[in-house]
C-alpha cells in the first residue's frame, strides 16, 4: 500500500534573479515497509525532496505539485499541523552528524525533548524512554549526560537514528546517513538502520549518492538527475540489468566496475539542457533527445524510466 | 577593472552607502572652500553680539565671544576630516605593513608584533589616546600621535589574519616554487586579499576617530580654542547650556552627521566587498 | 582549564608591564620639566630655583628614567601605588574610593544596554530583511555614531534645565544615576546588536536547527532552547570587549556628570599632571580591563561545553 505519494513537484529557488529548478515534476510513491533508495550526484536536489517532504524550505521558494500522506497534501497543511507529523508521522535525519547535533545539549536531552513536546510526558519518563532508545541504537545510555563532541562520528549517527526513530515515525528520511563513516562503520550503521526499520513496519527513504549504499538496503531505487527523476525500479532488477543509459553508467563508475567516471558534468539547476536533461553527456544520444523532452514510462512491471530508447508498455503509463 | 565597476555600482544601489557618500562629499566640498562660503571670519570676536540667536546674519547665532557659529561649524568640517583622514592613513598603512610581516614570518618577528598589538588593545583605547595626548600636551600633532598609537592593532590583527590563511593557499605555494621573493609573493599574491576588509575597516575607523578626537577636545586634551573644532566648541559651549543650548547644538550635529556619514559608508562598502554576506542561503534557516 | 587560566595570568602581566612602560616613557617625553611642573602644582608660580630642585631630589626625579621606573614598579610589586604628587593622598587608597561610583554606573549602564542590545539583535535575526530588521539596524548605526559626550549635554539640556525632571550632575541617589546611565547604556548597545544579530543569524542557519525544527518542535522552542543557548556564546566574548567601551566611556560620562569615579580621577590627575596618580590609574585600569575580560573567557568556558569537557 503507499504510504506517501509525491505527485509533480516541482521546487523553484529564485536565487539573485535566476530560477533554480531544484525538483521539477517529481513523482514518487514511498510504499508501506519499504525502503526506497533515492540516488543522484551532489546538487541533483535529492535533499531538497526530503526537505520539501518535511516542509524545512526556506520562505524564498516556490513549491508546486502535491505531497500526499494520510489523505492529506502536506504542502497545503498549516504550520501546527505540520509540526504534528514532523517526528511523529514522518522522522528525518541529516546529513553529518556532528553539524546536526546541537552542541550546548546533552544527547540524551536531544532525545527526550522529543517525547515531552510530543507526548507530554514528564522529565524522568521522558528521560527513561531516551535512554531505552539510546539502548535500541546500540549506545551506553548512562552516556547520556555528554555532549555531543564527545562521540564519535558513528556515535553521532547512531543518535541521529534514535531521535529520527524516537516516536515510531510511519517513514524515516535518512539524507546521506553514511557520510564521513570509514566503511566497516558504514556497515554497521546500514545494518542497525535497516534492521530497526524493518523490526518496526517503519519505511525509509534512503537519500544518497552512493550506489553501494544503496544497493544492500533498498527494496526499490530511484534515480535522480539535475532535478528530475530519470528511473525507478525494484532494487535487484536496477543494479542487474539497468535501463536508462545514465543509471548504467553510474553503475559503470562504481570502483569495482572499473571506476569508468561518467564524461561531462552535471548540468546548472537554473539553466538545465533542452530535450532530455542528460543528452549532452549521453552515450546513446540520437536528434530527437536534444529536441524533446521524454516522459516518464512504465516499460515493464514496477519499471520506470525516461528515455527515448524505450517503448510504452500496456502495464502502465 | 571590471570587477571594480560592478562593486562601484552595487555600492551605488545600496542606500545607505549612497547617502553616506553623498554627504561625505559634501562635507569634503564645505572643508575645502569653507573661506569662501562662511559668512564670517571664524576667529573673529564681537563682543558686543554675544549668544546671539540663529538670525540672518549669524545663522546659527553667536557664541560667547560672538564669533558666527556657523562659520566655525564649517572650518570644523576641515580639522575633523583632517585628523580622521591622517590618521587612518598612517595606521592602516602601518598597521597592514605590520600585519603583513608578523602572519607571513610568523616566529618571532609575530611574536613581538602581536604582543605590542596586546599591549596596545590591553587598554580601552579612548582611555590611551586620552593619557597619551595628556600628557604630550595639546595640539593637532600629538592629538593625531595619540590616536594613531591606539588605532594601528585593529589593522594589524585583521591583515595577520587574513595572511595566515591566504599564506596556506596554493597559489602562494606555486609562486614559492617558482622561486618568487617573499616580497613579491606579500605585494603580488597577499595583499590583494587583504585590500577589501582593509578598506571596510578603514572607513569605520574615520569614523571612530573622528569620534575620539572630538571626545579628546572636549575633554581640554585635543584642539584648543580658538581654533574652530566641534569637540572643543562643545566644552565651550556647557556654561550657557542652559541660556544658549544652540552653542553645543550645532558642533554636536555636524559629528554626527560626519560621522554617520563613514559608519553608513563603511557599512555598504561590507556589503558590497564581503563575498560571503553574497551567498544566497537556500536551505530554510 | 587551570593551566590556561595561568597562561592567561602571566600574559595579563607582560601587558600590564607593556602599558606602563608606554605610560611611564609618555610621562618622560612630555615637553617641560616634571619637577618643576609639580612645585608649581603644589607651591604656586612663585617659585625659586631651590624649590624645583629640592622637588626633584625628594621625588627621585634625578635618577634616570629607568630607574624610576623600576624603583616605581618594586614597589608596585608591594601593593604599594605611591602618594598623590599634589595631594599627598595615599594613591591605591585614592582609587579604591572612587571604585564603588564607577562600579555602579558601569553595571547599570551593562544592563541597560544589553536589555536593548539582545532583544533588538534577535528580532532583526528572526525577522531578517523586514523593517523591523532595518529599523534596528539603522538605529544601531545612529548610536554608534552618537557622540556620547553631546548625548550627555542634551539629556542635561532637556531632562534637567529644560524639564527640571531630574539633577543634572552629581551622586548618590537612583535619580543621579539615571541621566549618566541614558548617556551610557545606550551608545553600548548599539555595538552589541550587531553582533548579536550575525550570531543569531548564522546559528538560525546551522543544520541543527533543521533537526529541531525535524522533530516537530515549534518556533518557541527552537528559538529559545536550541538557538538562545548557541547564539548567546560569541556575544559573550563581545561583552567582554565591551569592557573597554564602558571604562572608556566612563571617563567622558563621569567628567560631564561630576561622577566620583575612576575616569574622573583619571582626567583629573591628567589635567593636575600628577604623575603619580596617572600611573596609579592607569595600572589599576590596565589590571580591570585584562582580568575581566579573563572573567568573561573563563565564563565563555564554562558555558560551552565543547571547551568545558575539552580533556576528559
Amino acid at each position: 500500500m503507499t504510504l506517501l505519494r509525491i505527485e509533480d513537484l516541482r521546487v523553484y529557488f529564485n536565487a539573485r534573479g535566476r530560477i533554480v529548478k531544484a525538483n521539477d515534476g517529481v513523482d514518487l510513491e514511498i510504499e508501506e515497509t519499504e525502503i526506497l533508495g533515492l540516488i543522484g550526484e551532489t546538487g541533483c536536489g535529492k535533499s531538497i525532496l526530503g526537505r520539501a517532504i518535511m516542509g524545512l524550505l526556506s520562505e524564498n521558494v516556490e513549491i508546486g505539485g502535491r505531497i500526499i500522506y494520510k489523505g492529506e497534501n502536506l504542502l497545503e497543511l498549516c504550520e501546527a499541523r505540520m509540526r504534528q507529523i514532523r517526528g511523529k508521522e514522518i522522522g528525518m535525519m541529516l546529513q553529518n552528524p556532528s553539524t546536526s547535533l546541537n552542541p550546548v545539549l546533552t544527547v540524551g536531552e536531544q532525545i527526550a525533548e522529543v517525547y515531552r513536546y510530543h507526548e507530554g510526558v514528564g522529565k524522568e519518563e521522558a528521560k527513561k524512554k531516551a535512554a531505552d532508545m539510546l539502548k535500541l541504537v546500540g549506545m551506553d545510555p548512562k552516556r547520556m549526560d555528554e555532549y555531543p563532541h564527545q562521540f564519535s562520528g558513528g556515535m553521532k549517527q547512531r543518535v541521529m537514528i534514535a531521535i529520527g526513530l524516537a516516536l515510531n515515525p510511519r517513514i524515516l528520511i535518512a539524507d546521506e546517513p553514511t557520510t564521513g563513516l570509514d566503511s566497516s562503520m558504514k556497515k554497521q550503521i546500514l545494518d542497525l538502520m535497516s534492521g530497526l526499520i524493518k523490526s518496526r513496519d517503519v519505511s525509509m527513504l534512503l537519500i544518497t549518492h552512493d550506489l553501494e549504499v544503496a544497493k544492500g538496503v533498498c527494496n526499490r531505487i530511484a534515480v535522480m538527475y539535475a532535478g528530475e527523476l530519470l528511473e525507478i525500479a525494484p532494487a535487484e532488477k536496477l543494479l542487474s540489468e539497468p535501463k536508462h543509459p545514465y543509471t548504467q553508467d553510474l553503475l559503470d563508475s562504481l570502483p569495482r566496475m572499473g571506476l569508468n567516471p561518467i564524461p561531462g558534468e552535471s548540468p546548472s539547476l537554473s539553466s538545465p539542457p533542452a530535450g532530455c536533461r542528460f543528452h549532452p553527456r549521453c552515450r546513446c544520444r540520437s536528434d530527437k533527445c536534444s529536441e524533446k523532452h521524454p516522459d516518464m514510462i512504465g516499460i515493464e512491471a514496477e519499471t520506470y524510466v525516461r528515455c527515448f530508447l524505450y517503448k510504452n508498455d500496456k502495464s502502465k503509463g | 577593472m571590471n570587477e571594480t565597476w560592478i562593486a562601484l555600482k552595487e555600492l551605488g544601489e545600496n542606500r545607505m552607502a549612497a547617502v553616506g557618500i553623498v554627504i561625505i562629499v559634501f562635507l569634503v566640498f564645505v572643508a575645502f572652500f569653507a573661506p569662501f562660503f562662511s559668512p564670517h571670519d571664524p576667529l573673529e570676536q564681537n563682543l558686543e553680539k554675544r549668544l546671539l540667536a540663529s538670525n540672518g546674519e549669524y545663522p546659527f547665532g553667536t557664541d560667547e565671544l560672538g564669533r558666527c557659529i556657523f562659520s566655525r561649524v564649517m572650518y570644523g568640517t576641515r580639522i575633523s576630516l583632517e585628523i580622521g583622514v591622517v590618521v587612518v592613513g598612517i595606521t592602516a598603512l602601518i598597521g597592514t605593513i605590520l600585519g603583513v610581516i608578523s602572519g607571513y614570518y610568523g616566529g618571532i618577528v609575530d611574536e613581538i608584533i602581536m604582543r605590542a598589538v596586546d599591549v596596545v588593545l590591553a587598554f580601552p583605547g579612548i582611555i590611551l589616546a586620552l593619557v597619551i595626548a595628556g600628557l604630550l600636551g595639546p595640539g593637532l600633532f600629538n592629538v593625531i600621535l595619540a590616536l594613531a598609537v591606539t588605532h594601528w592593532p585593529a589593522y594589524t590583527r585583521l591583515v595577520r589574519g587574513m595572511t595566515l590563511s591566504v599564506k596556506e593557499k596554493e597559489f602562494v605555494e606555486a609562486a614559492r616554487a617558482l622561486r618568487a621573493s617573499n616580497f613579491y609573493i606579500m605585494r603580488r599574491h597577499i595583499l590583494p586579499n587583504c585590500i577589501n576588509p582593509v578598506i571596510v575597516l578603514a572607513t569605520l575607523g574615520i569614523a571612530h576617530t573622528i569620534i575620539f578626537a572630538a571626545a579628546l577636545s572636549f575633554l581640554g586634551l585635543g584642539i584648543q580654542p580658538p581654533t574652530p573644532e566641534w569637540g572643543s566648541m562643545l566644552k565651550a559651549g556647557i556654561p550657557y547650556l542652559r541660556t544658549a543650548p544652540f552653542l553645543t547644538f550645532f558642533p554636536g550635529i555636524m559629528i554626527m552627521i560626519t560621522v554617520l556619514a563613514f559608519n553608513f559608508l563603511g557599512d555598504g562598502l561590507r556589503d558590497t566587498l564581503d563575498p560571503r554576506a553574497k551567498e544566497m542561503i537556500m536551505m530554510k534557516k | 582549564m587551570l593551566k590556561y587560566i595561568l597562561k592567561r595570568l602571566l600574559l595579563v602581566f607582560v601587558v600590564v608591564l607593556g602599558v606602563t612602560v608606554v605610560t611611564f616613557s609618555a610621562m618622560h617625553l612630555a615637553p617641560g620639566d616634571p619637577a618643576e611642573m609639580i612645585a608649581v602644582a603644589r607651591y604656586g608660580e612663585d617659585l625659586t630655583q631651590e624649590e624645583i630642585e629640592w622637588v626633584r631630589a625628594t621625588e627621585g626625579l634625578d635618577a634616570p628614567v629607568y630607574i624610576q621606573y623600576l624603583g616605581w614598579l618594586e614597589h608596585v610589586l608591594r601593593l604599594d601605588l605611591g602618594k598623590s604628587l599634589i595631594t599627598y593622598e595615599d594613591v591605591l587608597g585614592e582609587i579604591l574610593t572612587r571604585i564603588p561610583a564607577t562600579l555602579v554606573l558601569a553595571i547599570s549602564s551593562l544592563i541597560l544596554s544589553l536589555l536593548i542590545a539582545l532583544p533588538a539583535g534577535i528580532i532583526s535575526a528572526i525577522r531578517k530583511n523586514t523593517i523591523v530588521d532595518n529599523a534596528c539596524m539603522t538605529g544601531a548605526l545612529l548610536g554608534v555614531s552618537m557622540p556620547n559626550f553631546w548625548l550627555g549635554l542634551l539629556l542635561i539640556w532637556l531632562f534637567a534645565l529644560s524639564l527640571g525632571l531630574l539633577p543634572s550632575f552629581g551622586y548618590g541617589s537612583i535619580k543621579h544615576l539615571i541621566l549618566p546611565t541614558i548617556t551610557l547604556g545606550p551608545s553600548m548597545s548599539a555595538i552589541t546588536t550587531r553582533p548579536t544579530r550575525s550570531s543569531m543569524l548564522d546559528v538560525l542557519n546551522q543544520d541543527y536547527i533543521v533537526t529541531a525544527k525535524a522533530k516537530g518542535l515549534d518556533e518557541r522552542t527552537i528559538l529559545l532552547k536550541h538557538a538562545l543557548k548557541n547564539a548567546m556564546l560569541p556575544v559573550i566574548t563581545f561583552v567582554g570587549l565591551q569592557l573597554g567601551f564602558l571604562l572608556g566611556g566612563a571617563v567622558i560620562v563621569e567628567t560631564i556628570f561630576a561622577w566620583p569615579g575612576i575616569g574622573r580621577l583619571l582626567v583629573d590627575s591628567i589635567y593636575a599632571r600628577d604623575f603619580a596618580l596617572i600611573q596609579g590609574c592607569v595600572l589599576f585600569i590596565a589590571v580591570i580591563f585584562a582580568l575581566a575580560n579573563l572573567a568573561v573567557d573563563v565564563l565563555y568556558a564554562y558555558l560551552d561545553p565543547r571547551i568545558r569537557y575539552e580533556k576528559k
